[in-house]
């Protein structure tokens, strides 16, 4: 089991040809099943072609038909990034994984749209992916510090994710799945949402949920778990110490007309039963100790 | 990115939106002869800075002749302004706006923001203008009105004039009410604005519907489609160091403490400033590296931590993952030894070649204490300023 990826999902890079699509494709065919699950790139005009024995599509349309292809990851530049989501959408890819920072906030209101209604499942923008040690990896993820096991772990950021992996690495407990969910104040899937789908997979046995200052999505999970979750679930949030009205690196971190707080956040995940803490250090402890 | 309220109004007057005549002044002499231009018996001198509560800090004034003008502009330009928004030390007033003033029967508010939750555009009303928005949803929120705007529909009239009807405009000018909220969301729409604000939105006693206040602030992701922005952008109004930081693709915030944060991603930055607060400390800023930690960045990135004459120590947090901990730690050294670094720094690298990595910084002859995880660097970081 795992959630939303594994050794059965086919995988295509948008944007194969670009430095940062080529480089992370190469890690992540390398990773595990890679080998089987990458099945294909698309880049427009470059249909033909191939990447290192992967073949390459004018479309994602053209690219599932041959290959049937399942799910899709984006390395396509901001301009034309939410457009690349749209046509994987269109092309009916049921998993849409968009690695790209700074995507404009008003593209992806459009295409969050334009997904009503829509099969597709969007992680991100500006995330590091989803992996699924052991099986698949698809996003920017160091590969190696992960191994399976029953910890699932949802984030909003990258590097605190491989921080709570390393945690988890050193207490020897492996992940179920890793999903990071991305920094952008409009995005695909939520904590709540990843949430869900951890509490009904038989592999996960306890969550870290890694949040960060601004919007409530937190706390949103935070109520549905209360009443909903059948599993542990530990928490951090990022930005404590972070000044109002400042934009902390990731877009959708601030602090604005006094909401978002870490306080806040930290106040109601504990009301509602997670067990917190305030301590970066301490996510893998926090963790072992809900077991 | 934050742009001035004279800028704003002219983008507003572009969508149909009404706005005070006035003009935009970059001296005491520009504000006197536009005083005059403007003529009429009142007239508005307002100070031109990215912060709001401008009227009581003294930035604000109505002036009833030209003696008065001028001795307004004088009292302004110049100073240094003191308001909620802009920190004890304040902000240096560079430009003026001058504009012709208004008989005002009520203040009125209107703003828009991207709604995080439902992922669209919120437009929100309330009769409680003039103040400001944060105390009326704090206190009164029942007073606040609010709409969603359907990103495939755009803004409805009918939703428009429902607000209006909500925030008590009288009948008669509901028509106009309506059309300037229609022109703020389109304004707000072509523009990738990420809030706009126009507070007063006021009844004048000639029957108009007037923006007399305007805030807008835009998306820095969309800055690559508006040419315009490189001039609008107002440097005197950022903090010199995060504007340097920007030029070299760091995310860099100024705050108030000693210790030095050098850290590669958003979430782990701010981590690690909390774990600095934690263990008793306090951090000079926040700073991100971004996922690759080469030596040109995190060069850079010493030099503008050290421009900062509080800094006493150095933390640098770097979970390599892909790159490799002797890659960084090189990287370390050579921009440690590149800028002559005097304070204590202390390095907590993980990931791939991770005891390559600390024999590397331990080889150095540098004052580098290494640590080997997040607890341990922040322990360290105290006991070096300890000293």
């Amino acid at each position: 089991m795992a959630i939303l990826i594994d050794r059965h999902t086919r995988v295509l890079t948008q944007g194969i040809t670009g430095k940062t699509g080529m480089f992370h494709t190469r890690l992540c065919r390398d990773y595990a099943l890679g080998r089987e699950c990458y099945v294909g790139g698309v880049t427009p005009g470059k249909g033909g072609q191939d990447f290192e024995g992967i073949p390459i599509f004018n479309t994602v349309s053209e690219a599932r038909q041959v290959t049937g292809a399942n799910a899709s990851v984006i390395y396509v530049p901001p301009p034309y990034a939410a457009a690349a989501i749209d046509e994987a959408v269109e092309a009916g890819i049921e998993l849409v994984i968009c690695i790209t920072e700074g995507i404009p906030v008003r593209d992806m209101i459009r295409t969050r749209y334009r997904m009503r209604g829509t099969k597709s499942i969007l992680v991100g923008p500006n995330c590091p992916g989803v992996i699924t040690p052991g099986q698949l990896k698809i996003g920017i993820m160091p590969g190696h510090i992960h191994q399976s096991g029953p910890i699932g772990v949802v984030s909003r950021s990258g590097t605190l994710t491989y921080e709570a992996v390393g945690q988890l690495r050193e207490l020897g407990l492996g992940q179920s799945s890793c999903v990071g969910i991305g920094g952008d104040p409009v995005n695909g899937l939520k904590h709540l949402e990843v949430m869900k789908r951890f509490n009904e997979d038989p592999e996960t046995e306890a969550v870290i949920m890694v949040g960060e200052i601004g919007g409530s999505d937190e706390e949103e999970c935070a109520r549905w778990i209360k009443t909903h979750m059948t599993k542990p679930v530990i928490g951090f949030i990022a930005g404590a110490t972070a000044p109002p009205g400042k934009r902390m690196g990731h877009a959708g971190a601030i602090i604005s007309g006094g909401q978002g707080t870490a306080q806040e956040k930290l106040a109601v995940m504990e009301e509602c039963g997670i067990r917190i803490t305030r301590n970066p250090a301490e996510m893998g402890k926090t963790l072992k100790s809900v077991l | 990115m934050k742009i001035h309220e004279y800028q704003a109004k002219t983008l507003l007057a572009r969508y149909g939106v009404p706005v005070p005549r006035g003009v935009a002044c970059f001296s005491v002499a520009e504000a006197i002869s536009a005083g005059q231009q403007l003529g009429g018996a009142v007239r508005v001198v307002k100070a031109q800075i990215h912060a709001g509560g401008r009227g009581k800090g003294g930035g604000v004034k109505v002036v009833r002749s030209d003696v008065e003008l001028e001795q307004a502009a004088n009292q302004i330009f110049g100073m240094q302004l003191v308001t909620h928004q802009t920190g004890p030390h304040g902000q240096k007033v560079r430009r003026l706006l001058v504009e012709e003033g208004a008989d005002i029967l009520q203040e009125l508010y209107v703003g828009m923001v991207v709604d995080r939750q439902t992922q669209q555009v919120a437009l929100m009303a309330s009769a409680a203008g003039g103040m400001d928005i944060e105390e009326v949803a704090a206190h009164t929120p029942e007073k606040i009105f609010t709409v969603q705007v359907d990103p495939g529909q755009g803004l409805l009239a009918s939703q428009a004039e429902m607000l209006a009807r909500q925030i008590e405009v009288p009948e008669a000018l509901v028509p106009q009410a309506r059309d300037l909220m229609l022109g703020l969301y389109r304004a707000f729409d072509e523009n990738d604005a990420s809030l706009a604000e126009i507070n007063p939105m006021a009844v004048t006693g000639d029957g108009r519907v007037v923006a007399l206040d305007a805030k807008f602030n835009l998306d820095d992701n969309a800055a690559f489609r508006h040419v315009e922005w490189q001039d609008w952008r107002d440097l005197d109004e950022e903090d010199p160091n995060e504007v340097a930081a920007s030029r070299h693709g760091l995310s860099y915030i100024s705050l108030d403490g000693n210790i030095g944060c050098l850290v590669n991603g958003a979430g782990l930055a701010m981590a690690t400033m909390d774990i600095v607060k934690l263990y008793g400390g306090n951090p000079a800023n926040f700073l991100d590296v971004g996922g690759g930690a080469t030596t040109e960045k995190v060069t850079e990135a010493f030099k503008l931590m050290l421009s900062n004459p509080e800094v006493c120590a150095i933390l640098v947090n770097i979970f390599g993952g892909i790159m490799k901990c002797d890659v960084i730690a090189q990287g370390v050294v050579t921009a440690a030894r590149q800028v002559s670094l005097t304070v204590p720094l202390v390095v907590r690298l993980e990931g791939t070649n991770v005891e390559l990595g600390k024999q590397i910084l331990a080889d150095s002859g540098l004052p580098i204490r290494s640590a080997s995880n997040m607890d341990e660097a922040a322990a360290q970081i105290m006991m070096a300023l300890r000293g």
